[in-house]
């Protein structure tokens, strides 16, 4: 069934008795070619790309939960290309042309709304950093524009300029950058891959790989065994579990990352605005609710929610560089296990299991790269090679003293 | 999360900052090429268990100890806290 708005009309009409669910729910086959572990955003693109790219066929994506429980469905939904370092750019720069296309591509409405990502800055020092990664941006075909204080006063007047410790002396914009719906992410990819074909089993919880002579055979799973000689395990917050199953140990710690959301108010935001100096960052849903958050809690933790300390900090630096959001009520707040990578960028690579291949390290900040880490993980499973734009990202970097740590932080995942 | 502190009782969250897994307390010389191994292990790769943890944890805003806290990762319960000078020592470290 194709979505369109003669479609809309026609069903409209006649009641709306012609929609059908978006994806089949089969039963797990005995046996498939490839298996996409996690039925995240990256799971379901990797498996997506892997049949509609790549000419692949036999494809199942096993998800432990319901499409969308994950953090696909609970991050922030800001998409942006403004990093700087050459292994990272061009990758984030790829995703966001893809995201130009994508919901064309798999005939879905996911909302893509390139609305603009703004970050303040303070100081000439900050200045004269985002104006160098501004040319980073520009550099790898990405737009970038320094704003002064006065144009960030046309676009967000509400802003506390004058503020004593934080003055607004003006941003970096993207105006490229925006949101996406999140769910109707997941939602558009399982529905474009399984029109290819591809098996999408929820409740599915894979609990181990068999491996023999050095190759990966299958996965059991909580439905049973499931053979295939190539298997991507995509499962963010999980990824060591998972992997420990394949008798490693990653670079990798789980950490949980808070997002909240305020009732509904009339249009107050234009795009996405960050407040990095006081750990904040805010936009506005479609919904009107103000969608915000700021740093994660910094502790390894797979709860799932987080503690008083930071939502207190995201309030205050909230109210610091925005005290009108003082009179918005929160409505929900939640959180999310996002895997941190010992310098903050992922892994898309083989392992040493032959047909295991791991995409895994996204941090808090994997949504903005959902089409390109599945087009590339999909390439990497096809082709055994890693695409051009993720050849950085490999799992032996650390060792090989080849990071890419955006931020110089070193291997302290919490300070990422 | 309340970290009960060996020496100065339940302390709030708020005055202590986080490093990570306890086994960073066991850092290898290596010095020769083959401990090589062994040193990426312990700067890069980690256990990240979903369950029982042993981990770092400084008191800045307060006495300024190294804790070794023992915590569920999954519940955030804490199970316990030993000061990280006793756990090294015990270890057979010299410090
Ligand atoms: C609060 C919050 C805000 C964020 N904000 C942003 C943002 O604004 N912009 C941005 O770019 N990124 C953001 N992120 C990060 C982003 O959401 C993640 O990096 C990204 O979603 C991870 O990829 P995924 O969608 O595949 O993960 P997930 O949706 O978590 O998918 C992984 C799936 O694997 C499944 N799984 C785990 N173990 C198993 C198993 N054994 N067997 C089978 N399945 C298994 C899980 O159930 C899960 O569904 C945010 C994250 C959080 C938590």
């Amino acid at each position: 069934m194709r979505f369109s708005a003669f479609r809309l009309i026609r069903e409209g009409l006649t009641g709306n008795r012609g929609w059908k669910p978006l994806w089949r729910d089969p039963a797990p086959g005995p046996a498939y070619d490839h298996i996409i572990v996690g039925g995240g955003g990256h799971g379901l693109a990797t498996a997506y790309y892997l049949a509609a790219r790549y000419g692949m066929r036999r494809i199942a994506v096993l998800e432990k939960g319901w499409l969308g429980g994950g953090n696909v469905g609970r991050n922030t939904t800001i998409i942006r290309s403004n990093y700087m370092l050459p292994g990272n750019q061009p990758f984030y720069e790829f995703s966001l042309k893809l995201w130009e296309g994508l919901e064309q591509e798999i005939n879905f409405n996911a909302m893509v709304s390139q609305r603009g990502v703004l970050n303040l800055y303070h100081s000439d020092a900050q200045r004269d950093a985002y104006r160098r990664r501004g040319n980073a941006m520009i550099l790898s075909g990405a737009d970038a524009r320094l704003l002064g204080r006065e144009d960030v006063r046309r676009m967000a007047p509400f802003l506390d300029f004058d503020n004593a410790r934080f003055p607004i002396r003006g941003g970096l914009l993207q105006p490229r950058g925006g949101t996406v719906r999140h769910d109707a992410v997941a939602w558009g990819y399982a529905r474009a891959a399984d029109r290819l074909g591809v098996d999408i089993i929820q409740n599915c919880e894979v609990t181990g790989f068999r491996i023999a002579r050095g190759r990966v055979e299958g996965v059991e799973t909580s439905r049973g065994y499931i053979a295939a000689p190539s298997v991507g395990v995509a499962v963010a917050g999980a990824s060591s579990q998972v992997m420990a199953m394949a008798g490693m140990r990653l670079p990798i710690e789980s950490h949980v990352l808070q997002a909240f959301v305020s009732e509904a108010l009339k249009p107050a935001i234009p795009g996405v605005i960050t407040f990095g100096a006081g750990h904040f960052y805010v936009s506005q849903s479609d919904k009107g609710g103000l969608v915000f958050g700021g740093d994660i809690d910094g502790y390894n933790s797979y709860a799932r929610r987080g503690n008083l300390p930071v939502v207190e900090d995201v309030a205050e630096g909230g109210m610091a560089v925005m005290p009108m959001i003082g009179r918005a009520r929160l409505l929900r707040m939640w959180g999310g296990i996002v895997d941190m990578s010992m310098d903050g960028s992922p892994i898309i690579d083989r392992t040493p299991v032959e047909g295991l291949f791991l995409n895994a390290g996204w941090c808090y900040g994997g949504f903005k790269a959902t089409p390109a880490s599945g087009h590339v993980f999909a390439h990497l499973i096809a082709t055994g090679q890693p695409h051009a734009t993720a050849s950085a990202y490999r799992l032996d970097r650390f060792e090989r003293g080849l990071v890419i740590d955006e931020k110089g932080m070193g291997a302290q995942p919490n300070l990422h | 999360m309340r970290i009960p502190h060996p020496l100065l009782g339940l302390r709030d969250l708020r005055e202590f900052t986080y490093l990570g897994d306890a086994a960073l307390i066991d850092r290898p010389e290596a010095t020769a090429d083959e401990d090589k191994a062994a040193l990426n292990a312990h700067v890069f790769l980690r256990d990240n268990p979903a369950g029982t943890h042993r981990e770092l944890w400084y008191h800045e805003y307060g006495d300024r100890s190294w804790l070794v806290v023992t915590r569920d990762t999954r519940t955030h319960e804490i199970l316990g806290a030993e000061l990280a000078r006793d756990v090294a020592l015990a270890a057979g470290r010299d410090r």
